[in-house]
């Protein structure tokens, strides 16, 4: 079993620094200019939100709306330090990481015990708190936006974040810890009754979730040059989950291909972007009803291709 | 003189919230979901009075009759379309189901109508009528009227006819319910039927009040709307009233005393405090998990 994993370990290791090099090919040859390099800096922003959504919403089953608001605490925080403490890049990127970890702690505690719909609102109310209080702050330049954050975001620390965070989430998952989480989502009485504490592991989930998406929040902030309060709105929240259900929930290639999939094709086809929203909707739609309804389900198992890949998995 | 003049300016919005809020209400009781939708059916409520007022130039007692009709039928179309098939197969879906509907119905009105706001025919008396140092306007009487009318009828109907019997049996058990003949499924929808219809009236209140419409009024309407719900106690349908009224006043004290920019944090603030204290809302009863 530690064999495996081991091997496992230096197979992704090995096409983690693979896939990195054919980029570094790219990037001094010029085969990738530099508005794709931009592009691809978004990608792995992108990612690093989606697949750490996924370890809340996908693999601990509790539908969260906050996750732009973690992101912006992440972005200020991060972006503030640059600009006035001028402390180094990497130490604003953690301090910001674990601000909205903190964050993430003081809010889920006290709703964690909710459910469902009532979940899904109050952190979509956090996130407008967020949100406000960020527009309403003068060190933040309210809504006008912050401009003169250091342009410090390079490719590699952007995919070196992204990498890490497919990382831990993975390990996570695929560890003790995530069995239990996973089991939350299964049945929660059943994981009490077994002994799983499920406050403890809710609140493991949410914070690890929270903290990855304040760290993709400092790569941003970094990135763009003008950092405005109205990127990190409903929408945002709502985008990063279109790419966890089409990544497919509690499946971490999914999400990664998702995120990278809805991240390219808006920047490749601009009559798209005008597009996006709608068939972000249909998305969601789409998805829930093949995968969950009768008639769905009936029409998935006319499909040989998807049907074999389902016998799979059980 | 003037706080006096707020709280009344804040139960006109709030009995508009009211109307939205017991849509929220009616669905959560018998379907038990939150039709996250239901601030965009709202929204498109108000579009179809606009174009049978401003296109069609039909006279606005017939545009408003029209467009609750439509309305009703839309919300009747989502929950056959969305939310039936997933009925029975867990929150978190249905949920994302809905998020889904809420953004489509806005794209697709702003692939009709554009981003840029419809000026909203005048159908409601300009004015107001001075008592003392009161100013009350039209639209403000009109508004407090018509929902408390639509409420006053809708209690009369699920109280004292034989659907609305049934619409009660079914919240307090749909397998019971369908055992004693109800037909569950044509009492869902005849409770989004009623709760679209009612957000018609709140769609077209929304339009006279403010006189411009776009494809994105019914976000926060809705969102500010179900937090009136919630507050009042979701499922109980005096409690989406009361919910609505308190939820204007507060929204219309805060912007008159302590700034715009905060009233949104304030409702928010509301909804995060009746979670955490009091989940149940108002009128809500504590309904003890069964393991």
């Amino acid at each position: 079993m530690k064999k495996k994993l081991i091997r496992e370990l230096i197979t992704a290791l090995v096409l983690a620094i693979v896939v990195y090099a054919i980029f570094a090919i790219g990037f001094t040859t010029g085969i990738i200019n530099s508005y794709w390099q931009g592009i691809l800096m978004l990608v792995g922003i992108n990612v690093t939100l989606a697949v750490s959504l996924n370890l809340a919403t996908g693999y601990l089953g509790q539908l969260t709306l906050g996750h732009a608001g973690f992101m912006a605490v992440g972005a200020y925080v991060s972006a503030l330090l640059s600009m006035y403490a001028h402390l180094p890049f990497v130490l604003t990127l953690i301090i910001g990481a674990l601000a909205a970890g903190f964050i993430g702690l003081l809010i889920g505690v006290p709703i964690l015990r909710l459910k469902g719909d009532y979940l899904c609102i109050i952190t979509l109310a956090f996130n407008e708190i967020i949100r406000v209080i960020i527009v309403n702050l003068s060190i933040t330049n309210g809504s006008k936006g912050l401009i003169g954050t250091p342009s410090d975001t390079t490719f590699l620390a952007v995919y070196l974040v992204a990498v890490i965070t497919i990382f831990v989430v993975y390990s996570i998952v695929h560890s003790r810890h995530g069995r239990a989480i996973i089991s939350v989502r299964e049945d929660e009485t059943a994981a009490e009754l077994t002994g799983i504490n499920i406050a403890y592991y809710k609140i493991l989930a949410f914070v690890i979730s929270a903290l990855f998406a304040g760290l993709a929040g400092g790569l941003y902030s970094h990135y763009i040059a003008i950092l405005v309060p109205k990127y990190f709105d409903y929408n945002k929240s709502v985008e990063i989950l279109v790419m966890v259900v089409l990544g497919g929930m509690g499946n971490l290639p999914g999400s990664i291909i998702a995120a990278v999939a809805l991240t390219i094709i808006p920047s490749l086809l601009i009559s798209f972007s005008q597009y996006r929203m709608l068939i972000y909707a249909i998305v969601l739609i789409a998805a829930m009803l093949l995968k969950n309804s009768d008639a769905g389900i009936a029409l998935r198992a006319k499909l040989p291709k998807l049907k074999k890949r389902e016998e799979v998995e059980e | 003189m003037d706080f006096i003049n707020q709280v009344i300016n804040g139960l006109s919005t709030g009995s508009m919230y009211a109307l939205v809020a017991i849509g929220y209400t009616i669905v959560y009781g018998i379907g038990k979901m939150i039709n996250f939708a239901h601030g965009e059916i709202i929204m498109a409520s108000a579009y179809f009075a606009y174009v049978g007022m401003s296109f069609l130039h039909l006279p606005a007692l017939v545009a408003v009759i029209l467009s609750i009709i439509l309305t009703a039928l839309l919300g009747v179309l989502t929950e056959k379309v969305a939310y039936k098939p997933l009925r029975g197969k867990g929150s978190l879906e249905v949920l994302i189901t809905a998020i889904g509907v809420s953004y489509l119905l806005q794209n697709v009105f702003y692939m009709i109508f554009t981003s840029s706001g419809r000026t909203f025919p005048q159908i409601m008396p300009k004015g107001a009528i001075n008592i003392g140092g009161l100013s009350i306007t039209y639209i403000t009487i009109i508004t407090l009227i018509v929902s408390f009318v639509a409420t006053g009828i809708l209690l009369f109907f699920i109280n004292k006819t034989r659907l609305g019997k049934a619409m009660r049996a079914v919240s307090e058990d749909q397998g019971a319910a369908q055992l004693m003949g109800i037909n569950v499924s044509t009492t869902i929808s005849l409770a989004f039927a009623i709760g679209s219809g009612l957000g018609a009236l709140a769609g077209v209140i929304y339009g006279a009040k403010f006189s411009i419409i776009n494809p994105y009024i019914g976000q926060m309407l809705g969102i500010k709307a179900f937090i009136a719900a919630v507050l009042g106690g979701i499922g109980s349908i005096p409690g989406a009233m009361v919910g609505g009224l308190l939820m204007g006043v507060a929204e219309s004290l805060t912007i008159a005393y302590i700034s715009s920019d905060f009233s949104d944090a304030v409702v928010f603030g509301i909804l995060i405090l009746v979670l955490l204290i009091k989940p149940a809302g108002i009128f809500g009863s504590n309904v003890r998990e069964k393991v």
